[in-house]
């Protein structure tokens, strides 16, 4: 197949995100198997010195545009669709979080290319390319594949470890001209951050969160009296902060934060990719939920099968009577 | 205002999804659809502006099974009118369906000018692309995703949106109209309908009908090779037993871990 392999580099308000790493990482492995070489493609304004921070590619494209400072996916996919009409690509990978959603979808849509999406892993087959997706809240594996090039290929956070993606050399950097007719009918104002609140959840060493699988606002209450036997606090999955029983401030995943307790007590909690990607590195992760099959036993450390409504308060018990029985609290 | 909102069907994931013996497809008798919970979020932010600026609000579907309980609902909620486009006969990829809604929109009188169209950001089984975005393609008007909060400016040209973004980060826009939104969720959580009431309105309201728009009968440009459960390269060690035994054992490790003090 010709062309290059390329991924398509997300930043946000002027830092790399970790996905391009992992993008890098998953790049280099098709590129080294097709034998071509690894593109990267950056676009900012005044942001050409990140391209040294891609040194697993080959060569960086850089498109340089005000436009471009705050990645709009309709813009973007139409400064890449102009670089692609005269650039031979065969297979694009462009991140899918928050802040680029919709990207590859707008960018095959301009090149008339397949765009598959929900990517948790892309191969190279025989004549044409593989993905597996991760479909139905991450319950069904997909396996797709693809002939027609370029493909586009949205990819989950989580495909590579970030560190595989990054290169200590500086790679050759290309500024390309990019033409954006048009300013974009919609205007970002501002950006509004969040309020901490009482908490800062990124800074607790242990957090006991909690899921719609809890089922009632009243069992909150339990989980808050777990989390205060362990000195730490409660957090939830983004239902939870929707339904109004967390403040935002309390939000683990994808729309809320992301954190790295020693230990994450996930409790009604499915374990969806939007929520693992905002817990997926704690130290120590223990699972409590009533479904035995729920993904997120796929992922932590210890699981247990129970209604939290029945085993948080005994598990808080348990807790506090061995600390009254340690010689520390003694 | 008018304000159009489309809503689609999904499996409910509560259930536990079987693979059919081609195994490419979901065993159907395995899948209870349900509405989409982006969607249901979209239909309540329309309901909200309505009542917040006394707009029209129509619910817009494409035909699939328990579509009209869904639409009697939204009518039951507050929907001014419900329609729905009849099935074009084929499983649809996202692409298509926002062909097929584009075009409905573009020529049937029943829902030509909206000044707001309102969907969920996207679905659990959109493979190919999310529907707000392409659908705002097809029709040539601006879009935001993963909106979590719309209100209509003053002179009701625009909207103000707030866009998610990670760390809990909002943008907050300024988008012409019309246009489309694909909604994340909705300010209030979507409300509820007694069944009674949903029964009555399927006694007093109907759900209108047109037909399928011709639309772009492109090929999908790729194959679902196989569907499976998700491989895992690990699994949870288990603690079984009696819940008091459970909390001793998850106690002991926590203690062996440092994360607990105790004997």
């Amino acid at each position: 197949m010709a062309g290059n392999v390329v991924v398509i580099v997300e930043q946000w308000r002027g830092q790399i995100s970790p996905i391009t790493y992992e993008l890098l990482a998953l790049g280099r492995e098709l590129a080294d198997q097709s034998l071509v070489p690894l593109q990267a493609v950056l676009m900012g304004n005044n942001m050409r010195d990140l391209a040294g921070t891609l040194g697993c590619a080959d060569s960086v494209l850089y498109l340089d545009h005000p436009l471009l400072a705050d990645p709009l996916p309709e813009v973007c996919a139409e400064a890449l669709a102009g670089i692609f009409a005269a650039r031979k690509a065969q297979c694009i990978l462009c991140p899918m979080t928050n802040i680029t959603l919709g990207l590859g979808a707008l960018l095959a849509d301009h090149l008339g290319a397949p765009s598959v999406r929900l990517c948790k892993d892309v191969r190279m087959a025989a004549n044409n390319y593989e993905a597996t997706c991760l479909l139905y809240g991450g319950k069904i594996e997909a396996i797709v594949s693809v002939e027609a090039i370029p493909a586009v290929f949205s990819v989950r956070p989580g495909a590579r470890p970030p560190h595989q993606g990054r290169a200590e050399r500086h790679p050759p950097t290309e500024d390309v001209k990019v033409s954006l007719p048009q300013a974009p009918p919609i205007r970002l104002r501002k950006y509004i951050s969040p309020q901490t609140g009482d908490v800062d959840i990124t800074h607790k060493d242990v957090l006991v969160a909690v899921g719609r699988g809890i089922k009632d606002r009243k069992n909150v209450g339990l989980a808050e009296r777990l989390a205060e036997s362990l000195d730490g606090a409660v957090c939830g999955s983004r239902p939870t902060v929707d339904y109004g029983w967390l403040p935002l401030s309390r939000q683990v995943g994808s729309s809320g934060l992301t954190v790295k307790p020693k230990l994450y007590v996930a409790v009604g909690i499915s374990g969806a990719p939007e929520h693992a990607q905002g817990m997926r590195e704690s130290g120590l992760i223990v699972a409590i939920n009533t479904d035995p099959k729920a993904p997120i036993f796929d992922f932590a450390h210890y699981g247990i099968v129970a209604d939290a409504s029945e085993f948080l308060p005994l598990l808080t018990a348990v807790i506090e009577s061995g600390k009254k029985a340690s010689p520390q609290a003694a | 205002m008018n304000i159009l909102v489309i809503l689609r069907m999904v499996p409910d994931m509560v259930e536990e999804p079987e693979i059919a013996p081609d195994s490419t497809t979901l065993e159907p008798e395995s899948v209870r659809l349900i509405l989409n919970e982006s969607d249901n979020h979209a239909l309540e932010q329309a309901l909200l502006l309505k009542e917040s600026q006394g707009a029209m609000v129509t619910a817009l579907a494409v035909d699939s099974p328990n579509i009209d309980e869904t639409l009697f609902t939204a009518l039951a909620k507050g929907v001014d009118r419900a329609i729905k486009i009849a099935h074009p006969g084929k499983l649809l990829s996202t692409r298509v369906l926002a062909s097929i809604c584009a075009r409905a929109i573009e020529t049937e009188p029943e829902l030509s000018s909206p000044d707001l169209i309102l969907t969920g950001s996207q679905t659990i089984t959109d493979l190919d692309a999310p529907l707000p975005a392409l659908l705002a393609r097809e029709l040539r008007l601006p879009h935001l995703g993963i909106v979590s909060r719309v209100s209509v400016d003053f002179s009701g040209r625009c909207v103000t949106a707030l866009r998610e973004y990670p760390d809990g980060v909002r943008g907050e826009f300024e988008v012409p109209l019309p246009a489309v939104l694909g909604i994340q969720v909705s300010e209030k959580p979507p409300r509820y309908v007694p069944v009674a009431l949903i029964r009555a309105t399927m006694k007093s309201l109907c759900v209108e009908y047109i037909p399928c728009p011709p639309f772009e009968r492109t090929p999908v440009p790729y194959q679902v090779l196989e569907l499976r459960k998700p491989s895992v390269s690990a699994h949870a060690e288990m603690l079984t037993g009696s819940h008091e035994a459970v909390a001793q054992k998850l106690r002991e490790v926590l203690f062996a871990g440092g994360l607990v003090e105790g004997a």
